[in-house]
């Protein structure tokens, strides 16, 4: 699950994680009384979304305008720049080319830059521990850092028995050429983020950039976290700060019924039971000449009930011009799975080309359920069969 | 021979008065593998009311009073990593996790306490282990098995499935399969599984199943490229799969670990790289078992 920049930062404050003064605006004339509490002169507009190059960014309503972050100089100043992004769609190299509705801002602090850093905490796969990564290049994207210039990519990585020791942030700190009360301040705020990471059980959190001031201090310009969505059943409290309208409204439908679901721009909708298996038949459809319409993984308790809710959302997508079903029953079984399809055939009164393959447990009586329906579904017998059947069924349609 | 589990592997199960301890232990025990008993904490010193094998309060002393030399865990995914944790104390050989779920950080924390343990672990979220005609431990159909020569190692659950249904019906069989699961902080990985299939007689051949996200796949075909293939190495035949090929950047899919998030990690790197190792790639999940055939063939 994501957050907004100005949540992430309220919640690394309580951990002692240096970022600045500033308060979240609804509109321009909250942007102006934001504004009024803070010190001055300057004052950075921000709009909130969940994708990075904000800055870069450009709204559609104005495409030769100013970026979705904005400097004021005075409170009005900063109410005319919250009331112009407010409302409108932002367009980053992370939205795609829709865009994303900007619905508040966050007015903060100005700072005086002598520096800009990367910081990031997250998961190594590798090691299996939590990984601090550090660059001098911040304020730019790091994958493009990690790909040109590796060398400067300074990582180190925590022994979760012994946790962080001063060492840590002392080697990262002297790697980046800090010096003086940098270093202190630099090790004093890495110690707070991986308290922050463990106890929130965060997935990523990125401080991109990460900024020295010229009076020596090292301070959070932005934040971005992102958390273990396994983990957030221990803190509820978390899921306050879920912003639905950043989500697909279809993958939203299906995470409320527990269904494991990837909005994708194709024309085969796709039910599979099982995440590689899904994945597979994705690509088989694509490899016959058609493109999927989404991820689906119905999982392994899949119930009639379920596979109905499945349907509905596959259905609700005007681009799905055919539905390709594809089990291989393990825990799922084949005629709960064949019982769910009817029924969810009868209430939604299905008007494209239906392929169903089934395999596995209980496999002759769902395949029997399905044959004595009535309904005109295409049988298939493997993975290859039902995707050609599926690229046919749309080829034909077309 | 086989790998990990054979016909002297004596299962218990953590979870075990549960929905799925109950179910999947009744199916494992149906199959033909021994299973000798299970925890479930505060119902120690009961029979199981549908298995008639014992419950215990903990693991060890499970361990101690029926020489289980394997546990399964169906715990659910918020306490799984204390059964796991539990399972390392009492120095069960080998742990399986069935469990989906479990926070990434609980399992950074079970990684550290498998290092140094006489303990392995297969999983979390994973279908689990299976050597044919001898041992069914995990959520597989047993019936879609033969016991034979090809050894597969995969990510994903019902992947493997295909790959043993089509070698099933090949007639080469499996000699064992192992699902190591799709969570980004794992217990065995490609090579800790491939390592055995190497060392095995009767696996002639593997598939290995994967998927985006990731580097193991990409090590997995550097130490086969080492180790297997070669003058005076196993030289045994292996297929390769990635699922993933058309998933978009930077979307999860499905599995924890499914998502691509650098430039290596992608479906087509890590079939390029496998390919290079002298690995057989299928093109579809549909062609494991033929392409196996061709392989076989030289």
């Amino acid at each position: 699950m994501n957050i907004h920049e100005y949540q992430a930062k309220e919640l690394l404050r309580r951990y002692g994680v240096a970022v600045l003064e500033g308060h979240v605006a609804w509109n321009g004339d909250e942007a102006e009384a934001a504004a009024k509490k803070l010190p001055g002169p300057i004052y950075v507009v921000k709009s909130q979304i969940h994708a990075g190059g904000r800055g870069a960014g450009r709204f559609t309503n104005d495409p030769n305008g100013k970026g979705g972050v904005r400097l004021a100089k005075s409170a009005e100043e900063a109410k005319a720049a919250a009331a112009a992004m407010i409302g409108s769609t932002l367009v980053t190299k992370q939205t795609g080319p829709e865009g994303k509705l900007v619905s508040r801002v966050y007015v903060e602090a100005g700072c005086d830059i002598a520096r800009e850093l990367y910081l990031s905490l997250l998961v190594d796969r590798d090691s299996s521990r939590v990984v601090i990564m550090a660059s001098t290049e911040g304020g730019i994207e790091i994958e493009e850092v990690a790909e040109h210039h590796p060398e400067k990519i300074l990582k180190v990585a925590i022994d979760p028995a012994s946790g962080i020791s001063g060492f840590h942030g002392r080697k990262l700190a002297f790697g980046l050429g800090l010096e003086g009360k940098q270093v202190a301040s630099f090790v004093k705020f890495v110690d707070a983020m991986y308290k922050a990471f463990l106890e929130l059980d965060c997935a990523i959190v990125e401080i991109n950039p990460l900024v020295v001031t010229k009076a020596g201090d090292v301070v959070a310009l932005d934040a971005k976290v992102s958390f273990d969505d396994s983990a957030l059943f221990r803190h509820k409290d978390l899921e306050a700060l879920r912003d639905d309208s950043e989500m697909d409204p279809k993958e939203l439908d299906a995470t409320n019924h527990d269904l494991n679901y990837v909005a994708l721009d194709g024309e085969i909708g796709c039910m599979v039971n099982g995440a590689g298996l899904a994945m597979a038949t994705m690509d088989i459809i694509k490899l016959y000449g058609s493109s999927p319409a989404n991820f689906l993984d119905v999982g392994g308790t899949a119930d009639s009930a379920r596979v109905t809710e499945a349907f509905r959302i596959i259905t609700s997508d005007v681009n799905v011009k055919a539905i390709l079903v594809n089990i291989f029953g393990g825990i799922a079984k084949c005629d709960m799975i064949a019982t769910g399809i009817v029924e969810a055939c009868k209430n939604l009164k299905l008007s494209v080309p239906l392929v169903v393959r089934l395999e596995g447990t209980n496999v002759e009586l769902g395949k029997k359920i399905l044959a004595e329906s009535g309904l005109a579904i295409i049988a298939a017998d493997n993975l290859a069969d039902a995707a050609q059947k599926a690229v046919a069924a749309v080829k034909k349609v077309a | 021979m086989a790998i990990l589990i054979d016909k002297n592997t004596r299962v218990m199960t953590q979870g075990f008065t549960g929905a799925q301890g109950t179910f999947h232990a009744s199916q494992g025990i149906a199959y033909g593998s021994t299973y000798v008993g299970g925890v479930t904490p505060g119902k120690g010193g009961t029979m199981h009311p549908t298995l008639n094998l014992p419950v215990f309060n903990t693991v060890a002393e499970c361990r101690d009073a029926t020489q289980a030399n394997a546990s399964v865990i169906y715990v659910p995914a918020a306490f799984a990593a204390d059964s796991i944790l539990e399972a390392i104390d009492a120095e069960i050989p080998l742990i399986i996790c069935i469990t989906e779920g479990i926070p990434v950080l609980d399992m950074v924390r079970v990684k550290r306490a498998l290092d140094g343990s006489s303990s392995v672990l297969v999983g979390p979220n994973c279908p689990g282990v299976i050597t044919p005609d001898a041992c069914k431990i995990g959520i597989m159909p047993g019936h879609i098995h033969r016991r034979g020569s090809v050894g597969i190692v995969s990510r994903s659950g019902t992947l493997t499935y295909e790959a043993v249904a089509q070698t099933t019906a090949a007639g080469l069989g499996q000699s064992s399969c192992v699902g190591i699961g799709g969570d980004p902080v794992k217990g065995m990985d490609f090579i800790d599984v491939l390592e055995l299939f190497l060392a095995d007689d009767e696996t002639k051949s593997i598939i290995m199943i994967g998927e985006i996200g990731g580097q193991s796949e990409i090590q997995a075909a550097e130490f086969l490229k080492s180790e297997n293939f070669g003058p005076g190495k196993p030289n045994k035949p292996v297929v390769g799969f990635i699922a993933g090929a058309t998933a978009p950047p930077g979307r999860r899919m499905g599995h924890a670990g499914a998502v691509i998030s650098g430039g290596r990690d992608t479906a087509e790197a890590k079939m390029a790289a496998m390919a290079e190792a002298g690995i057989h790639i299928a093109d579809t999940p549909a062609s494991l078992g033929s392409t196996m055939v061709r392989a076989l063939k030289g």
